[in-house]
């Protein structure tokens, strides 16, 4: 036998060609997948350069534009406090990408760690930690996120943890049941006999084996967080003042202003309703392409 | 078999509602500041002696577990304790307000199956023509907009065409006014719910009229209407029935926002305003009982599932 020739570049670009080729063949087949990554890429530019897009402080009060209308200067017109809502609306893309990523994450972290400890372990471990997962889940999670919330008390960092807790059980049961399968594979059964730790094998075996599903749940939980941290705000107990929360520019107050200044209800609702809408367009095509169990 | 199973699942039950109640319990009591702090704070007063005394009158003062004990104690023979900011027996306060909230989950879940199911079938019966592409568009609309949201809007299109609005300010008189006074309401709470059961009756529905025995009953000559309502339908249903029966018991997301939007006093906006003013006894009571609802229509479902599907065997 001849020695394998190992011929780094040519082989790297014909990798990356497929990587491209890949995502450009799922983009032909799952159109309306584009249309939410282009969403979600719109929010995230937003976010990110706030401070270069808008023309107005979104915070500081001007009583001269009190609930002014549309116009050249303000786009979306004012607030009851003079506040530019276009501005407002720019930033509080931070408020919801910051509360979606983070309580999604922290759902993620510690619902993987449950489930993956869970599936992995079995017997009277996983009796428990299913326990404490049906608790979880018996309450509706606004319910949930509402006690966690008042139990937390008001700020940005509360609001993500009270909206993590209620994801927790449904990454928790995704993995639990991927790991259930994964452990009866015979390449776990390989690691255990060259004699590597549970630990390793359920961390650098099992775990990335149930990377797709994970990151399926994941993009589905990112428009429920983003939701639910709209309805928390709007309730008055999520993300206080002065932060620009899109659900707090909607909070009870808003249903005076349905008949005086339309403006201020209709536009930040569409920036939520786009926003979530673009993630669950975009997580519907990973949805399918990583999950051909599901693809119709 | 089935008993066994049942027994099983019924202790689980139990056992579940006790981990609420702790968890509820515990919760509300690391929150910083009781009613006795937001009454005093309000008034800005800072006499110790005087918050000393009405914390010992609602029995704040004791240990945690000794409180504990007194709710779950009194909830078994009925008694609630008393709403700290009303001051009338929980019972009565939470009560009157189960029906509002009944009838307009009812109203919506109706409204969920009325659209959700035929939308669905059409959706996937016509796979990937237009009128599917439109029909998924709308349903994941649906699942994307705040209830809250969609409630305003309602009520800003009655302002603009009809010059009122349809908000709950008297408990409405006979049964068209009523009807009338909650549908509103429930269209905004069930046009998430009707998305949701249109997206799976459809992938459902796809998922069935791949199989096999759908293909012979085309062989045989069955009309296309015979196989997609009489054969497919019938078998795609099973799914269906689990998630309206989770989405009846979750209902209560929407509910409390579009509750408050709508001004309606049902349990849902009260679960809000309880927890604004810290008042524990209806907050842990109302938790409890959204919890019981929860957990009952699960496994009513799952009862329900093993009568529509005889091919489940239940192992104990």
């Amino acid at each position: 036998m001849a020695s394998i020739d190992i011929i780094p570049g040519p082989a790297d670009t014909a990798r990356a060609d497929s990587v491209w080729s890949k995502i450009r063949y799922h983009a032909a087949a799952h159109p309306l997948g584009v249309v939410g990554a282009a969403i979600m890429a719109v929010f995230v530019f937003a976010a990110i350069f706030a401070d270069f897009i808008t023309a107005f402080d979104p915070i500081r009060t001007n009583s001269l534009i009190t609930l002014a209308p549309p116009s050249d200067a303000h786009w979306l017109g004012a607030d009851q406090m003079g506040r530019d809502i276009y501005s407002r609306i720019v930033y509080g893309a931070r408020i919801s990408l910051a509360v979606g990523l983070g309580s999604t994450f922290l759902g993620c972290v510690f619902g993987v760690a449950l489930g993956l400890t869970s599936g992995y372990l079995g017997g009277w471990v996983d009796l428990v930690i299913q326990r404490i997962v049906d608790v979880l889940q018996a309450v509706p999670l606004l319910v949930l996120a509402l006690v966690m919330a008042a139990a937390l008390g008001p700020a940005l960092d509360n609001t993500i943890v009270a909206i993590a807790i209620p994801l927790i059980p449904y990454t928790a049961r995704v993995v639990r049941s991927n790991t259930l399968t994964l452990r009866e594979q015979p390449f776990v059964e390989a690691a255990r006999a060259v004699g590597m730790s549970e630990f390793r094998i359920a961390v650098r075996h099992v775990l990335p084996n149930t990377l797709a599903p994970l990151i399926v749940i994941a993009t589905a939980q990112l428009g429920a967080a983003i939701l639910t941290e709209a309805s928390l705000s709007f309730l008055g107990l999520g993300v206080p003042e002065p932060h620009p929360s899109w659900g707090r520019m909607l909070s009870e107050s808003a249903a005076e202003y349905v008949r005086t200044a339309p403006w201020l209800v209709i536009f930040p609702g569409a920036a939520i309703s786009l926003a979530v809408f673009g993630t669950n367009l975009f997580g519907d095509a990973l949805r399918d392409i990583l999950d051909p169990r599901l693809r119709n | 078999m089935l008993g066994s199973y049942l027994i099983r699942r019924f202790f689980l039950m139990l056992l579940t509602l006790f981990g609420i109640s702790v968890l509820v319990f515990t919760m509300l009591r690391v929150v910083p500041g009781n009613i006795a702090d937001i009454l005093f704070d309000a008034a800005g007063m800072i006499d110790t002696a005087e918050k000393g005394k009405l914390e010992k009158e609602l029995g704040l003062d004791r240990p945690i577990a000794v409180q504990y004990a007194q709710w779950i104690g009194g909830l078994a023979h009925g008694d609630l304790g008393y709403s700290y900011v009303s001051e009338k027996p929980a019972l009565d306060e939470i009560l009157p307000r189960i029906p509002i909230t009944a009838k307009l989950a009812g109203l919506a879940l109706l409204f969920s199956i009325l659209f959700g199911v035929p939308l669905g079938v059409v959706s996937a019966v016509k796979q990937n023509s237009g009128l599917d592409y439109v029909l998924r568009v709308i349903s994941l609309s649906g699942l994307s907009m705040p209830a809250f949201w969609l409630g305003l809007l309602i009520l800003m299109v009655f302002v603009k065409y009809f010059g009122t609005i349809p908000i709950y300010t008297d408990p409405p008189q006979g049964f068209w006014s009523s009807l009338w006074l909650y549908s509103v309401p429930a269209a905004a709470v069930g046009f998430r719910s009707s998305a949701l059961v249109m997206r799976l009756t459809r992938s459902s529905m796809l998922e069935v009229l791949r199989q096999d025995y759908i293909r012979t009953a085309r062989a045989k000559g069955a009309s296309d209407s015979n196989v997609n309502y009489h054969h497919a339908l019938r078998n795609a249903v099973l799914p269906v029935v689990t998630v309206i029966g989770i989405e009846a018991a979750f209902l209560m997301g929407g509910l409390i926002v579009t509750e408050t939007v709508f001004n309606i006093p049902g349990v849902a906006r009260f679960l809000v305003e309880a927890i604004r003013w810290r008042d524990y006894p209806i907050v842990q009571n109302l938790v409890m009982f959204i919890a019981v609802v929860a957990v009952s229509i699960n496994f009513l479902v799952d009862l329900l599932y093993a009568v529509l599907d005889p091919r489940i065997k239940y192992s104990g």
